[in-house]
This record gives C-alpha cells, structure tokens and sequence, in this order.
C-alpha cells in the first residue's frame, strides 16, 4: 500500500509535464486531463487513508523510499515519502479543495485562451505541494517549498499583460525568497548538528543539541514560515498576490500554500517544543499578524484584498496556536482544515460575485446582490457563518479552542494572548459582517464596467462592453457546485472533528497533546467569544447595514487611511529596506570605486612600474649577462653552502 | 693535496690494465635515439649527394619517417615494459631506459615532429625569383646584405641543412633526460646545444639580429657549459665517479670503500655541494631560470620563428627532464640542501617572469618571458619531491610544449612587408580581420594563463597540488599570485586581437600550407584534450613517474 505515496505526486506532475508540454493541441482537452488527474490524486489519498484507518494509532505512518538523490559520504538525501496522520490531513484537504477548485476553474477560466496552461500550472502546484507535505527529510520538503513558490510566482502573474500582476508575482516571490533563505540556514544548521535532515533522526534526537542552536534553527523555521504563510514582518506580498486568478487567490493564498508555515512549525514541533525562546517568537508574529490582518481586513474596500487580510489574520491564529507547542498543534491543525473550508468557499463566492459583476472587485459598488445571486449568497453565507466562529459551525469549533489554548498558556503571557484571541475573533466579526452587508444587502450601487484603457486588463468572463451595466447572474453548476461541497465542510467539519475530539486523536501521536487548562473554565471563554462576536456584528450593523454606504470611499479615520495601506507596510519596507538598500550600495559602489579600484589599480601601476625597471636590466650586453648568471650561480653557491650550515 | 697522493695518483695508472671488457649495447633500446642519429648522418650525406631540387623534399621526407620511427620505437619500447618492469640502465650504465626517459622522449619526438612541419613551411613568403623560400637564409655563411648573399638569394638556395641539424640537436635532447651519468650528461648537452647556436643564425630575415642572438647564446651557453663541467669535476672528486647511482651512494654513505687516490677529497661535502650548485646552475640556464634567464628573450626573439618555437618546447622538456633525474635519482639524500634553495629560484622566476612580461611589446619577446615565468611553474612542481611532482611535472611539459610550438607557428602567419609583425601594436583588431587565426591564439593564451579546460589549467594545477602535499604551501601562492600578473599579458593580447580597431596598414595573414596548419591543429588538439580529459594523460604521467637507479 505504501507504494501508492508517490502516485500522490506523479499525478498531478504527470498533468503538469503534458499540459506544459503539449503544446496547442491540447487546448481542447488540456482542462479536463487537469482535473481528472487531480481528481486521481484525491482517490488515492482518500484509499491511502482508508488503509490508515484500519490500523492502530501508533502504525499509521508509513514510508516510501524512491531512490538515492544525492549519494555523497556523509551527506546523504534520499527521494522519500512519510505518509502520518499530519500529512494524511495535508493530503485530503490538498486534493480534496483542489479537485474542487480545478472543476470551478473549468467554468471560471473558460474564456481565456491560455487556459491550458493555467492547469498545467495549477498541476505543478498540486505536484509542489504535495511532495512538500509527505516529505520525510527537510531537503525534499525544500525542494517541495521551492517548487510551490514557483507555482505562486506563475499564477500569480498569470495575467502577465497587466504590469500590476506582474509586479505582484515579483513582489511574491522576492518576499519569500527571504523566507526562503531562512529554511536554508536551518537546513544547514540541521545538517551541522545533527549531521543528517531526515525528519526521523533530526525529530528524535533534538532534546540533545543545545538550546541555543535548538533556538537558532526555530527562529530560521519561523522566518521560513512567515514568508510562506505571510506573517508579519515577511506579510506584503499577499495583498498584491489576490491580482492572480480568483481560483488561484481561493486554492494557493488561502487554503493551502499558506499555510505551509503552519505546516512546517508543527511538523518540528520537536525542535520548537525543546527552543522556549523560539516558540515565544512564533507565538508574538502569530499574535501580530492575527491583529494586523484583521485590521487591514476591516479597512479593504476591495472584495479580494478583505479577504486576503483575513487571511493572514487566520494564519495568524494557526501561528500562534502551533507557538504554544502541544496544547495548541493540533487544534492549529483543525484550525488549518476548516479555514480551508471556508475561506476557499469564501474565495470562490467571491470569484462567482466579480463573475456576474463584470469583475468589479469594489464592494462599495456592489449591493443588494442577494436575489440575483442565490446559491452564492447562501454558500457566502454559510462561510461567513464559519468564519466569524457562529456557535455549532466549524469556525467556530476550532477558533474556540484556539482561544482556551491561548488562556491556558498560564500567567500574564495567557491573559495578553486570550485577550487578543477574543479581540481578533471581534474584529473578524465585523470586517466579515462588513464584506457581508456590502456584497449582498442594501441598495444596489452598480456601476458601468469599467473601460478597459484605464484598467490595464479584465479578467475573462468580461463580455460587458465598457461602459454598460452590469447583469449580475449566477454563475454556471461548474463554479456553484464546489462551492456548495465546500459549503457543506464549512458547515459540518469543526463538528466532525470536535465529536469526541476525534480530530485530536488523530493526530495526537504525530504532534503529541496535552490538555491545557485555562484560568477560567472553557464555558467561561466560549461565552466570552460569543459576546464579542456578537459585539463585533453588532457594530458592522450599525455602521453599514443601517446607513447608506458611499460609493466614494470617505476619508475615514488616521487608522483607517493607514489600514487602507495595509497599515503602510510597503511604506515601511520602501524607506527601510530599498531606501536602505540604495544606500548600501551606492556606498558599496564608491567603497569599490575608490578603494577596491584604488588597490587593484594601484598594484597593476606598481607592477607595471616594477616591470619597466626590472626590464632595463635586459640591456642587451652579453657581457651583463655573463655577470648576471656569474653573480648567481655565486649566490646559488652560497645558499647551497649556508643551508648545510643553518 | 699532499705529494703521496700525487704519487698514488701515477702509481695507479702506471699498473699494468687489466683486459678491457666488451661494451654491451642494447641497441633495441637505444633505438629512439639510434634512428634520429642516423637519420642525421643521412641527412649530411644527402647535403652532399643530392642535388640542389632535390634536396628539400628529400630532407623533410627523412626527418618526417625518422621522428615517426624514432616515435614508435618509443611507444614500441614503454608497450614492452621498459617504462615500468623491466626499467634498466643500459649502454654500460650510460644510459637510462625507463618511465620518465621514455615519456620525455615521446614528448620531445612528437613536439619535434610538429617543429619540423613548422621548419618546412614555404609558402608564407611571397616566392623570390620563382623559388619559394622558408625561414631560413640562402646561405647562412654569406656576409647580410652583400652581393653573394643577393647571389644566392637570386640562384633560389635555401638552408636545407637544418633539418640534419635539428635531427642532431634532436639526439641530444634524447639522450639528455635517459643521461645516466655525468659525462653523458654533459656530451648529450653539447649535442643538442651546439646545432641550437647555429640554427639560431640562420634566419632569412633580420639576420643581423638573428647572428646577433647566436653568438649571444652561444657565448653565454659555453660560459654555462663551463660552470656545468667544473661541477661535474668536483663530483667526481666527491664520489670518484661520475655515475648518478655511485654518487648517490656516496651521497647515502653506502659505500665503504674509498677510492685511495681521491682519499683526500672524497666524501668531503664542500665538494658536493659546491658541485652539485654548479651542475644545477647549468640545468637552469637552459631551462631559462632567473638569474639565468637573460639570454632567452634576445634569442627568442632573433632567432627564426620556427626555430624558437621548437627550441622553447623541446629544449625545456629535456632540460628540466635531466634536472629530475638529477634531483631524484643523484641527490635525494641531499634534499634538505636543494630544495630551499631552489624555492628561491622558483620563487624569483615565477614572479620575475611574469612582472616583465608586462612592459613588453614583442610577441616573441613577450612569448619568452612567458617561457621563464612557465619554467618557474614548472620548478615547483620539481620542488616537490614527491612521485606525485614527477608526474605533474611530466604532463606539464607534455602540455607546455604543445602549446608553445602552436603559439610561434601562429606568430609565423602575422606578417607585413618586413616579414613577420612581431611588434604587438600590429596585432591590434587582428581578430576583425582573421577571427580563426585569432581564436586559435586566443585558446594558446588562455592554455598559456591557465584557465580551466585548456591544458595549462590541468598542467599547472597538476604541479601547484603536488607542491603543496609536498609542502610547499608558499610556493603554491606564490605561484598563483604570478599566473594572476601573466594572466593580464595573456588577455591584454587577447584584448588586443579582439577589441581593438584594426589598423589601416596593419599586418595580413599568410595562408600557410598543411604543414604549419598541421602543427597548430595538433597544438589546439593537445590543449583542448588535455584541458578536457587531462585523467588518462596524467595516469600514464603518472605510471611513468619512476626513475629506474
């Protein structure tokens, strides 16, 4: 059975290589062979965890070994697969969401030309992905890592004739080539102190290398996982990546890629369990981006980027509960699964709304689309529901016991943590109820579709000329059928996974767990949670559901103004980092012009200097000559005799 | 020395002798250097019997089949084993046939053979009078720019007695890195050097500076010749024989007995030393090592181009084949005495070499410093000391001279009303005009620089790792620091040829006959195969890297 793991992979990179290198003739078919290979992906995880289910807890991992990669003494990499409980949740929910997003694709990406080669990408993600999460060494998981920030790169500037895609996809990509070089140096690190990276040695014998390196390998893993999952301060490259296709935005920047991050610090929940130090670090960027997005998400008017910024706040959540170590890796898990629900869900709604809207991504000119738009408003509905953590929906399973982890913290450390859990599950609330109302409810606010000169390009779908009204319409069964699957998962699977907590026991001999214990008692946090919840509705209400929303932004409050810069992080990176990095080498420039120049210059003038006067000694007097070679055959005599008497 | 020993000294010639013994000579393995002398004999003999026409065709003809011959005997010889098992002394102890001998000796033959293709081209110069004419002058012996010389130009003579006297230097190259004692030693250098000064003289263009460079070299060559036999003779005095193994022994103390008319000086290591300095000092001027080096640029440069060409290769393999045997075999015992201070001399011919370099402004002046900063390289490798130096050192030379015959050959095909343009200001944009020509000076320079894939990167990296596992670790930066000063020689050149604007007057190039297009196609050949695949060259330097005592 455990032969099946690379199948996993081979699917979809087999989708990958033919649609990338099949050329024109597979236009036709190309979307099809995509999904159907995805699809593929998804039946044999689902028999691989079926098998999985048949044994007991402890003999659930299973391994696969490919072959050698790199055979050199003392430095071995195998090409294997560990396939546990961990990475069986990675798997179904990878191909699983995946699938589903391929078959909304079909519809979605209908009209664009190139759209072949946008599965052929979404397969190469699939493929990356995969083999990032059954991994059973750091250097596979690495080259995993690489492998989907390529594929983010290439969906993102999917539309490359828009230069703001284009610069999104390099944006991505630079921002995470830091967090990239981060899992590098960790990888090394690794290499040096325990001499191999295969999870197995590397996990089990962490408790012998000393704190400080423990220390310094979690801190690399954490840069690693904040520029993968966009945490603060590696988080910039997220917004701008929504510029990629909407199924792009709802499979890899909300479902899974990003939360790779999450993936990697539990999956070295061994190393951070043993590094204080660096699970307080992993604790604080959780804490920060968990307020951060949400704030950001309160302020976005556009319908895509709202979302990104809760993203990044539920990633946030997920960060912080995998920095409180074994109370909190399984229920970040959890967490992890059910965003994927969703927050894919709401991707793809939103996808369905930009469709009948003639890809108006501005919600101050939407409105009142409820009637137009039914299966999405319900299945949006239903995730908003999830979202904000409405009691017996899986938000709310998860986010929930997030919170009581974050208390059970002890000390003041679990009083600041709870309270800015409970804040952020306030401020989700009314940024989600916010997106809500100004989609679905109050008057409408349409405006003509935009003129493709100002707007550098359209998504497909666009048949609206320029300047006629919108006709919104629901979108066809291949976009509202995955999101009402998905509707179902956002609904049912926190209650699932809570029923007799069978989702931590999944995965408790993988990421350990211990129960945490909370200062006061859980009943105590939920209704706390559901007050504010209800609290941060109310507010969303009150200011948008009961007023006229504009469709000219107001000028809005200094945080406000700031939010809609996303809090000016690239304002900052802008003065601090390119600002900074101009000077640096423009200072760089004159040291080597001046001094570096100077001394090579200088040597090549000595030398030459050297040259002309040692060649006078050439004057073409045999007679010199002869004295030459006399006096140094007398000094060649000498040394012989002086070494003897040294 | 006291009187008695002078007596003793009569007393013991005065006895009566004893029977001469029979000299054993095992002439299969002599045959290398047998063909190339007699195929030198023939080649005066055809000077003297065969007519004029004649003469040309006739000598190329047998100076090609006895270099090829003498090549197969060689290769015929190291098969058989004689490089490896059945390594001996043979000829009464005069001559060594093993490893190291036999894959000099392919060196030197096959370098030749490319030389003496060089030595025969005759299509460069426009043809005077009808007749087509090489490098060399009419009649060496007419006076430059008299009427008998305006004679024998116009009567269409050309100096065919080269090639016989290339095949003698040739012979002398042979035998001096097989050379097994000192006498040998010393005749197999008179063999080779003597044809060398004439040949130098002999150049069909700017003859002053040609017979100026000959008497130059020849002058300085005895003078060395004489420090190299004075060392012989306080060797002998040191060991009471000139054979390498006896004074080895010496050297070692293995030898009990003590010859009771040398009782005075023998073992006495005033002797040693000061003879061994001079017998080395000998070596390294014909190796062209700072501060014997002088007389290499002027003679570079006047002699004829072909001349130079083969003189730079052949000449440095077997000279520094000769000092190998002599460090390795002779004087291993004393090598806490040689090999600091021939650190020195590495050190200063590395750098020396190279920082001249840089001012010149003649190709062929240029080529020669070149030569003296390579035999530097070529010291540390010597210096090692190790089997692993042999070899390096080995495969060097192999690589070396390759390159070095290629290099002149092209230097022959720049050319002006004056003959060759050697002067580098006419080699400006040399590449817009002849990019093939360019492009394969371009590869000699680069092989010259050392820049990995040529052979000059494997070669020298061969020698700078076998100095530093043999301990000398300053050498190696020394070494490196002096192929970073002659690497920007090499490439000004290469800038030069490229990046320049050609001048309106500026030098054509000859299209030369398959002779020297074979010479340079074997040189790019030789450089890119042992850059590329340098493995199985240097095992075979490496299986042949053991001196036979």
């Amino acid at each position: 059975m455990e032969n099946l793991i690379a199948l996993l992979v081979a699917a979809p990179l087999l989708g990958a290589a033919v649609l990338l290198c099949g050329g024109r003739r597979l236009d036709k078919a190309g979307h099809w062979l995509g999904t159907l290979l995805a699809a593929a992906s998804f039946v044999v995880g689902v028999v691989l965890f079926a098998d999985m289910l048949g044994k007991g807890p402890e003999e659930r991992a299973v391994h696969q070994r490919l072959f050698s990669w790199v055979p050199v003494e003392g430095f071995q990499a195998d090409v294997a697969f560990q396939l546990d409980q961990l990475s069986m949740t990675f798997v179904l929910l990878i191909t699983g969401v995946g699938t589903l997003i391929h078959v909304y694709s079909i519809g979605y990406m209908e009209h664009d030309e190139r759209r072949r080669r946008f599965f052929g990408y979404l397969n190469l993600f699939l493929a990356a992905m995969l083999l990032l999460v059954i991994a059973d060494n750091y250097l596979l998981l690495y080259f995993g890592w690489e492998g989907v920030g390529l594929a983010s790169y290439l969906l993102i500037g999917f539309w490359q004739h828009k230069p703001s895609a284009a610069t999104a996809a390099k944006k991505a990509f630079l921002v995470n080539r830091v967090g990239d070089i981060g899992l590098s140096v960790a990888i090394m690190l690794m290499f040096t102190t325990f001499g191999t990276f295969a999870f197995g040695p590397v996990l089990g014998s962490a408790g012998e290398a000393s704190e400080g390196m423990l220390t310094a390998i979690g801190l690399m893993l954490l840069l690693a996982a904040c520029g993968k999952s966009a945490q603060v301060p590696l988080q910039s490259w997220l917004g701008d990546a929504m510029e990629g296709p909407t199924p792009v935005s709802a499979l890899i920047h909300a479902a899974t890629m990003v939360t790779a991050g999450v993936y990697l610090i539990t999956r070295s929940g061994a190393i951070f369990n043993a590094a204080p130090d660096a699970q307080l670090a992993v604790v604080v960027v959780g804490a920060v981006t968990l307020l951060f997005g949400a704030i950001v998400g309160c302020a976005k008017d556009d319908i895509k980027k709202a979302l990104a910024g809760s993203t990044m706040s539920q990633i946030g959540y997920m960060i912080l509960a995998a920095g409180l170590g074994p109370i909190g890796y399984a229920f970040a898990i959890m967490h992890l699964v059910t965003h994927g629900f969703f927050k894919a869900g709401l991707f793809l709604g939103a996808g369905s709304v930009m469709h009948g809207m003639n890809d108006e991504v501005d919600m101050r000119k939407y409105g009142g689309l409820r009637t137009y738009m039914p299966v999405t408003f319900v299945t949006f509905g239903l995730g908003y529901l999830a979202i904000i953590g409405f009691p017996g929906l899986s938000g709310f399973w998860s986010k929930d016991k997030i919170i009581e982890a974050a208390f059970a913290k002890g000390g003041t450390e679990g009083w600041i943590l709870g309270a800015v859990t409970l804040l952020g599950a306030g401020i989700t609330a009314y940024y989600m109820t916010r997106v809500m109302i100004m989609t679905f409810f109050g008057e409408k606010r349409w405006q003509p579709a935009p003129d493709p000169d100002t707007t550098a390009g359209v998504e497909p779908g666009v048949e609206a000329a320029p300047g006629e009204m919108p006709h919104p319409h629901e979108s066809p069964k291949s976009m509202t059928v995955p999101m009402i699957l998905l509707a179902f998962g956002s609904v049912f699977a926190g209650g699932l996974f809570s029923l007799n907590s069978a989702f931590v026991h999944w995965l408790e001999p993988v990421t350990d767990f211990q129960h945490g214990h909370p200062p006061v008692s859980a009943a105590v946090v939920t209704t706390a949670t559901v007050v504010v919840l209800l609290i941060g509705v109310g507010i969303a209400y009150a200011q948008y559901g009961r007023r006229p929303v504009p469709v000219v932004a107001p000028r809005g409050s200094l945080l406000t103004r700031a939010a809609r810069r996303d809090l000016l992080q690239d304002d900052f990176n802008h003065v601090v980092l390119v600002r900074g990095g101009e000077h640096l080498t423009r200072s760089l420039v004159y040291v080597d012009h001046s001094l570096v120049d100077g001394v090579v210059n200088g040597t090549a003038a000595a030398m030459g200097g050297l040259s002309g006067r040692m060649r006078k000694l050439q004057n073409g007097f045999a007679r010199s000559y002869a004295v030459s070679m006399f006096g140094g055959a007398a000094v060649l005599i000498a040394a012989t005799l002086l070494m003897r008497a040294v | 020395m006291s009187t008695t020993d002078f007596h003793s000294l009569w007393t013991a010639a005065a006895e009566p002798l004893g029977e001469i013994p029979t000299p054993e000579i095992e002439y299969v393995q002599l045959a290398p250097v047998l063909i190339v002398v007699g195929a030198a004999v023939l080649g005066v003999l055809v000077e003297a019997v065969v007519p004029r026409r004649a003469r040309y065709h006739t000598q190329l003809f047998l100076s090609g089949v006895a270099l090829a011959c003498a090549f197969a005997a060689v290769v015929g010889l190291a098969l058989s084993g004689h490089a490896t098992t059945k390594a001996q002394i043979s000829a009464m102890g005069a001559i060594a046939v093993d490893g190291p001998a036999l894959f000099l000796q392919g060196t030197i033959l096959l370098t030749s053979l490319v030389a003496v293709f060089t030595f025969a081209e005759r299509r460069l110069d426009p043809a005077h009078h009808g007749h087509r004419v090489d490098s060399f002058a009419a009649e060496a012996a007419a006076v430059p720019g008299s009427d008998h010389e305006k004679a024998a130009v116009k009567a269409g003579f050309t100096t065919t007695e080269v090639f016989p006297l290339v095949l003698f230097a040739i012979t002398g190259m042979l035998v001096f890195p097989a050379a097994n004692d000192l006498l040998t030693l010393f005749i197999a250098l008179e063999v080779f050097s003597l044809p060398l000064y004439l040949l130098c003289a002999v150049a069909r263009r700017k003859r002053m500076m040609s017979q100026e460079a000959a008497v130059k070299y020849f002058l300085l060559g005895a003078f060395a010749s004489a420090f190299l036999l004075f060392g012989i003779a306080l060797l002998y005095g040191y060991a009471g024989s000139v054979s390498y193994a006896r004074i080895a022994d010496v050297v070692d103390g293995a030898v009990g007995t003590v010859d009771p008319a040398l009782a005075a000086t023998m073992s006495n290591d005033v002797l040693l030393l000061i003879g061994f300095a001079m017998v080395l000092m000998g070596l390294l001027f014909k190796v062209g090592a700072v501060p014997f080096h002088m007389w290499t640029p002027d003679v570079y440069q006047g002699a004829p181009t072909p001349v130079t060409g083969f003189m730079a290769a052949a000449t440095k393999v077997a000279a520094f084949g000769a000092m190998l045997r002599l460090l390795y075999v002779v004087l291993p015992g004393l090598r806490w005495d040689w090999r600091p201070v021939m650190w020195g001399v590495a050190i200063v011919t590395m750098l020396a070499g190279a920082i001249v370099a840089i001012t010149q402004t003649d190709i062929k002046r240029l080529l020669a410093y070149s030569s003296i900063a390579h035999a530097g390289f070529i010291l540390a490798g010597v210096i090692a000391a190790t089997p692993d130096g042999v070899s390096s050192t080995l495969f060097y030379l192999a690589a070396y001279s390759f390159v070095t015959v290629g290099a002149f050959a092209v230097v022959t095909l720049v050319r002006d009303a004056g003959g060759e343009a050697t002067h580098l200001s006419k080699w400006a944009g040399l590449g817009r005009r002849s990019p093939l020509v360019a492009a394969v000076f371009a590869v000699f320079l680069l092989a010259f620089a050392g820049i990995p894939l040529t052979s000059g990167f494997s070669g020298k990296f061969a020698v700078f790792k076998a100095a530093a596992e043999g301990g000398a670790g300053v050498l190696v930066v020394v070494g490196v620091i002096a192929s970073a000063i002659a690497a920007f020689f090499y490439i000004r050149v290469i800038v030069l040829m490229f990046f320049s604007e050609p001048h309106p007057e500026g030098p054509t190039v000859a299209v030369p006959s398959p002779l020297t297009t074979t010479a340079i196609g074997v040189g790019v050949a030789v450089t890119l195969v042992l850059g590329l695949a340098p493995q199985y060259f240097l095992d075979l330097a490496g299986q042949a890297g053991v001196f036979v005592r």
